[in-house]
């Protein structure tokens, strides 16, 4: 779902400009001083009958002129607007009069009427509050259309001249073309000694926290170098991970989940969740998601501490899983080339996917949650379009196979085989990445342990047996943030108080299934279900048809004979027309089986084949 | 004389087929003289029979002509009404032609002769079917009667040869006077039938199963075999009982007694003492083979209850003892029942030929009660001369006692196969071999079914099924039936096919989906593990290959996909109570019909999300988690969902929209200050309808001063 766009530094609203932009509306609280100037009409302007055909044309003509690719359409606007806030003080003409207009495209993309389904017919009433949730929504994306222009950052890319491949540049190469800000991103941390290396970026893309085989554990402001905390908790670490602030941080030991605070204080030692491999954390959720070896994906609810659900997923150990942040759906890859989808609603997966003649290796979603990239032992990479069809849009395969998958916020996927990593980058934002070509390659030190694309930045993190490298990879992060969400120049206060609101705006886990807009649908069951239980206990269908009563008429018009003619009249325009529909019917699949069978007509001759 | 009347009484009797023939003969002749006469009739019948054939009043109701016995009230003569067309009518030459006729005559004599009757295998004929024909073979073999060939015994040779007019008259006298004490007999006894007293009927019976039991002892002490003989009689009986499941609290009576039983302590006796009774009847014996004896008892039941009679016959006939039973029982059993075997060897042909004798019946008849008489009577006179003097073992007093303790101790049994022994009795008097023959095949198709089952065939539908099966294992048998079934099997199977296809097609495109040759990646930077060991990749390759070579993700993934697609179907509800209306137990099944009607068919749910995606399970269970924060009721001016679901698809919270469109889209109806009063609402605040009113209460308050300029003032403050 897209959000609308906010300015790095939110400016608070300022209510007085909303208020400038309209003609103030008379409040009771001003009825003193407002003098009455017409006698007939005492009353305020918000005369039902004269302001309900009023708005809608205001909508209308703002459609029109508002969203056009041409930059301006002088006609309308002058027409819409007020003669008197055409004058300007000095009496110059305006040359741009009206609002700027915004690009269809850009609308588009705010609009979530979906317009496909056509509705049946509805009474005025219906209509009119159709009408006007049309409207909102059209002004409401426009006012997000028109923001747009407040996200300044662009997404850098790499272009190389042509004929040359850009999977040839090497990190080297791009260190010394960038600024010094972004060459200071590209660091490697040699520590051979503790094994391969799991890590993770915090929501805001600030910090990082990584986590040795052999018990290394360490977290720290990765762009100023500020180390948190180091410590070795004596105990293999399989994963580690951040939870919803870089204050927190849950790590996969050998026996048990643990949670750190970002000085290395043990804070939660949580048995429930033993011989975890995996760690995923769903932020607006707040549920920390552990596959266990033990083959149970378990919910823990790190706002109230609680295990929300427990769910045996049947196949054995789980060391693949990744979630899809679009709808928050966990997604496991099992031995026997599966992928199955899972929310804590559901004792049983909400899709199970065949995707390898092997077992699954890693499995990455995508931010939009659209495109799957999974990786198996049949050294196939494959991307799956998620978007109801579960099939795969391109297929590749790979020298050694991928045993780590990542998707960047704008759609890179990187993958980890040995101790090289490819990136492949798709067209935009919206569009798979093309396996024709890698984008990137880089060679580490060894074997890949661990990927993620640093949020908000063109950084890419590999852990690696060696240690951790921060490669850069342009194009890679989202390069506008909201500052409200996750802001990673937020201070302590500000990271408290956003604390505060997202745990107000925590989201229910029952919520989470395949298809978040579902929620905004009617629940047709128990509509049904309650409609019955209506008629039954009233003993009729209060919302059926009435039978038709003629209307009493006078001079002798309305004897009994009449009354009859009538309503068989009525009776019989009805029965007409449902045979004609009934005929109409007939004819089209008439027409359908005709279609049908046009292939392979008998002929006449035919008899005569023996 | 009377010897020339006997000559020609056997005379007659030998030569019983042209007799047989003779009516037949004259009937025809007969009938044909009658021919013309009634060949106008006729013909008339079959005018209106054909036109009747036609049009909508088939069974038009002849007219009467005639007097005729039946009288109807719906039409008038009931003759011609229910006469139905014959074909051989249609054939016939409406005139008989005479030349013809002569021609017909030995034609139809041809036809009315029997066909030559082939000696009926000795096996059969040794069989004695009923007690019936038991008795009287017993009798004929005793009274040294020749079985074979209706000749003459030694005694009627001897007295055919010197029998004067005193020994006949004699004999006559004799005759008659049994005839008198046989009428006399019969007349006592349906007397003392007709007795209503239950006590009387209680007591008579008590009294001879006391004498039963008596002679019984009597016997063992005398002759054990013989008594040996009579404790399986009594054991068969005990075994009938068993089966009827007479003597429970089931019948008429019982139930009744049960009803009074609470208040009344003689019915509450009767009632106790009647269970006892079955329960002392149903007691097993303890006999060595228990099992063998078991199986051979429920066999047997088993065929009399379920198998049609005609089938049944032959086994019923032949039962005597249980062949299974015998070889239960110890070896003198066996001895005498091989003993009487010889000895009943040459009866039953005589048996048979007596039956094919249908006039020689009355003489034959005679001849046999005027023995019977003569039997019992020495037995009387033997039993009043000397009780304990020997019995002598003789076969008589042990057949008639036998038939007596047989007659008290199974009263019940034998009411219950009354029904049979009369219809077999008629059978046998009958006596024609049509029936014979038609019995057999009956067997013949029977028996070897009876054999090689290996379980018990209990309802005639399962032995149709059985039937089947076996047809379906050997399918040579080109049977109608078995066609019946292939072509009600086959309309199962036609649904099957498609959708095997359709998953073999379904298979096809997973097996594609996953096997495709993808193209490589080439990549700049190949992981050096590769680049270093090759063949070692190669070889790892091969080793992924070989692993996965058994387990079959492909075919996993399919049936698991079939299984849960079966699961998330809506079932269908079976509604059907097994035994209701019809046979139940184990290994009975109800019946297709029943099963068909009594079940209802879930509907066809929506079609699956993953349908058409082979290689996808989507759960389609509902989530009640979810669905508790959906909408469940539509607001007011919505009438569809789909009307309200536009409204709410646009997103409001500050997260999706710009501050302002935010604020605009919640900002409340009404916005109130804190610290303001709110006044009453005016009519003045409220439009011009209010307003109008407003002005007629300052009318109403002073309506003098109600003016045209007034008036017109409102007006158009109401136009406005």
């Amino acid at each position: 779902m897209e959000t609308a766009p906010k300015p790095g530094s939110d400016v608070p609203p300022k209510k007085d400009k909303l208020q400038t932009k309209r003609k103030k509306p008379r409040r009771y609280w001003e009825e003193e001083t407002v003098p009455t100037t017409d006698g007939a009409s005492p009353g305020p302007p918000c005369n039902k009958k004269n302001r309900g055909p009023q708005r809608p044309k205001n909508a209308h003509i703002l459609k029109k002129s508002r969203i056009s690719k041409k930059p301006q359409v002088p006609k309308k606007p002058r027409e819409w607007k007020n003669p008197e806030s055409q004058r300007s003080l000095s009496g110059a003409q305006d040359p741009f009069p009206g609002p700027a207009p915004v690009p269809v495209e850009v609308v588009q993309k705010f609009c979530r009427i979906d317009k496909s389904r056509k509705l049946p017919r509805s009474k005025a009433k219906t209509r009119s509050r159709l009408e006007v949730a049309e409207a909102e929504e059209e002004e409401t994306s426009i006012k997000a259309a028109r923001s747009e222009l407040l996200l300044a950052e662009e997404p850098g890319f790499l272009e190389g001249e042509d004929g040359e491949d850009t999977a040839k540049i090497c990190q080297a190469d791009i260190v010394e073309a960038v600024d010094i800000a972004s060459a200071a991103k590209h660091f490697d941390l040699n520590l051979r000694q503790f094994g391969p290396y799991r890590l993770n970026y915090s929501r805001t893309g600030r910090h990082l926290a990584f986590g040795g085989r052999r018990g290394h554990v360490a977290a720290l402001d990765w762009v100023t170098k500020k180390l948190m905390c180091e410590i070795n908790v004596m105990e293999a670490v399989r994963d580690i991970r951040f939870l919803h602030s870089e204050a927190l941080l849950a790590v996969a030991q050998n026996r048990w989940l643990h949670i750190y605070d970002n000085q290395g204080i043990e804070l939660h030692c949580i048995r429930r969740c033993d011989r975890v491999t995996r760690l995923e954390f769903l932020p607006f959720h707040f549920l920390l998601a552990t596959a266990s070896e033990t083959g149970f994906l378990t919910y823990l609810d790190v706002s109230v501490g609680k295990i929300v659900a427990a769910l045996n997923a049947r196949a054995g150990r789980l060391d693949v899983m990744s979630q899809n942040p679009y709808n928050a759906v966990i997604h496991l890859g099992h031995s026997n080339g599966t992928v199955s989808l899972w929310s804590p609603a559901m004792k049983e997966p909400l899709a199970k996917i065949l995707c390898h003649r092997g077992g699954v290796r890693a499995v990455a979603v995508d931010s939009t949650g659209t495109y799957m990239a999974t990786s198996g032992l049949d050294h196939q990479l494959k991307i799956f379009d998620l978007r109801g069809t579960y099939q795969p849009l391109s297929t590749r395969t790979l020298p050694h196979g991928a045993g780590h998958l990542a998707f960047s916020q704008r759609g890179l996927l990187v993958a980890g085989m040995g101790d090289v990593v490819n990136i492949w980058a798709g067209q935009g934002k919206a569009s798979p990445p093309s396996l024709e070509q890698p984008y990137l390659t880089h060679r580490l030190s060894g074997p890949v342990h661990g990927l993620q694309f640093c949020p908000f930045e063109d950084v890419l993190g590999v852990g690696h047996s060696g240690g951790i490298t921060s490669m850069l990879v342009p194009g890679a992060g989202e390069p506008n943030f909201d500052g409200l969400e996750s802001n990673p120049y937020r201070s302590r206060k500000q990271r408290q108080e956003w604390e505060v609101k997202a745990l107000l705006e925590k989201v229910p886990a029952e919520l989470i299934c395949l298809d978040p807009r579902a929620l905004a649908e009617v629940d047709v069951i128990s509509l049904e279900q309650g409609k019955k239980e209506r008629i039954e206990r009233l003993g009729y269908d209060p919302e059926a048809k009435a039978p038709f009563q003629p209307k009493p008429k006078q001079k002798g018009r309305s004897s009994t004979a009449s009354l009859v003619k009538r309503k068989r009249k009525v009776m019989d325009e009805e029965h007409r027309d449902k045979v004609r529909q009934s005929l109409q019917q007939q004819q089209q699949q008439q027409k359908e089986a005709k279609a049908k069978s046009t292939g392979a007509r008998p002929s006449a001759l035919d008899r005569f084949v023996r | 004389m009377t010897a020339n009347r006997l000559a020609e009484s056997l005379l007659a009797l030998s030569q019983q087929e042209e007799l047989v023939d003779l009516p037949k003969d004259y009937l025809l002749s007969g009938s044909e003289d009658e021919g013309d006469n009634d060949g106008e009739r006729e013909h008339q019948k079959l005018l209106e029979a054909i036109s009747s054939l036609d049009g909508k009043n088939r069974r038009k109701l002849a007219e009467r002509s005639e007097a005729s016995l039946k009288v109807s009230e719906f039409n008038v003569s009931s003759e011609g009404s229910g006469e139905k067309l014959v074909l051989a009518d249609l054939l016939e030459p409406v005139k008989t032609s005479s030349s013809l006729a002569t021609v017909k005559k030995q034609l139809n004599r041809v036809k009315s002769k029997k066909t030559v009757e082939l000696p009926l295998n000795k096996e059969e004929i040794e069989r004695a079917r009923t007690p019936l024909e038991q008795e009287i073979f017993n009798l004929l073999h005793k009274n040294k009667q020749p079985v074979a060939d209706p000749l003459l015994t030694p005694v009627e040779k001897a007295s055919l040869q010197a029998m004067s007019l005193e020994e006949a008259k004699m004999r006559r006298a004799e005759l008659q006077r049994a005839r008198a004490l046989q009428s006399y007999y019969e007349a006592k006894a349906r007397r003392e039938k007709k007795i209503k007293s239950k006590k009387y009927h209680k007591v008579v019976k008590k009294g001879k199963a006391k004498k039963a039991l008596k002679e019984f002892e009597q016997l063992r002490k005398v002759n054990p075999a013989a008594a040996l003989e009579e404790l399986e009689k009594i054991e068969k009986a005990r075994m009938m009982e068993r089966m009827s499941l007479k003597h429970q609290n089931s019948g008429k009576w019982a139930k009744s007694k049960a009803i009074m039983a609470k208040y009344d302590l003689e019915a509450r006796q009767a009632m106790q003492e009647q269970l006892a009774k079955n329960k002392e009847l149903t007691q097993k014996l303890q006999v060595a083979s228990e099992s063998e004896e078991e199986e051979g008892g429920t066999e047997e039941k088993v065929e009399e209850l379920l198998v049609p009679d005609v089938v049944n016959e032959v086994q019923m006939n032949a039962d005597g003892p249980n062949p299974w039973m015998l070889r239960s029982c110890t070896s003198d059993t066996k001895e005498a029942a091989t003993q009487e075997d010889p000895e009943q060897l040459p009866e039953p042909e005589a048996h048979e030929v007596s039956e094919s004798e249908g006039e020689d019946r009355p003489v034959a008849e005679e001849e046999i009660l005027l023995r019977e008489f003569e039997e019992r009577r020495s037995l009387r006179k033997r039993s009043e001369l000397s009780q304990d003097a020997e019995p002598a073992g003789s076969q008589e007093t042990k057949d008639s006692s036998s038939q007596e303790v047989l007659s008290e101790l199974r009263v019940l049994s034998q009411k219950l196969k009354e029904n049979d022994q009369s219809r077999k009795q008629k059978a046998s008097s009958e006596g024609t071999i049509p029936q014979v023959q038609r019995e057999e095949p009956a067997t013949e198709e029977e028996e070897p079914l009876l054999l090689q089952r290996p379980e018990r065939v209990q309802t005639l539908e399962e032995l149709e099924e059985l039937g089947k099966e076996e047809c379906f294992q050997n399918k040579e048998l080109p049977r109608p039936v078995l066609e019946g079934q292939q072509s009600e099997r086959t309309p199962n199977n036609r649904p099957d096919a498609p959708k095997e296809k359709k998953k073999k097609e379904q298979m096809i495109d997973l097996q594609n989906l996953l096997t495709t040759q993808s193209p490589s990646v080439k990549s700049l930077a190949v992981p050096t593990i590769e680049e270093l060991e090759d063949e070692e990749e190669r070889n790892q390759r091969q080793m992924i290959k070989e692993a996965f070579a058994g387990d079959d993700v492909i075919r996993d993934f399919l049936k698991e996909k079939r299984e849960a697609v079966e699961a998330s179907k809506p079932k269908d509800v079976d509604l059907t109570l097994p035994g209701w209306g019809e046979w139940g137990g184990v290994g009975l099944k109800p019946s297709a019909k029943k099963r068909r009607r009594f079940l209802i068919k879930a509907p066809e749910g929506p079609p699956r999300k993953d349908k058409n995606l082979p290689n996808v399970i989507i759960n389609e269970k509902r989530n009640i988690h979810t669905a508790a924060h959906q909408v469940r009721v539509l607001p007011y001016p919505f009438t569809h969902h789909w009307q309200f679901e536009r409204t709410i698809q646009t997103p409001i919270g500050s997260t999706w929209n710009t501050q302002r469109a935010f604020q605009k889209l919640t900002t409340p109806k009404v916005v109130t200050k804190p610290g303001h009063i709110i006044n009453p609402i005016k009519a003045e605040d409220v439009g011009y309808r209010s307003s109008s009113r407003s002005d007629l209460s300052v009318i109403q308050r002073n309506p003098k001063r109600i003016t045209t300029r007034h008036k017109k003032q409102l007006k158009k403050s109401s136009v406005d």
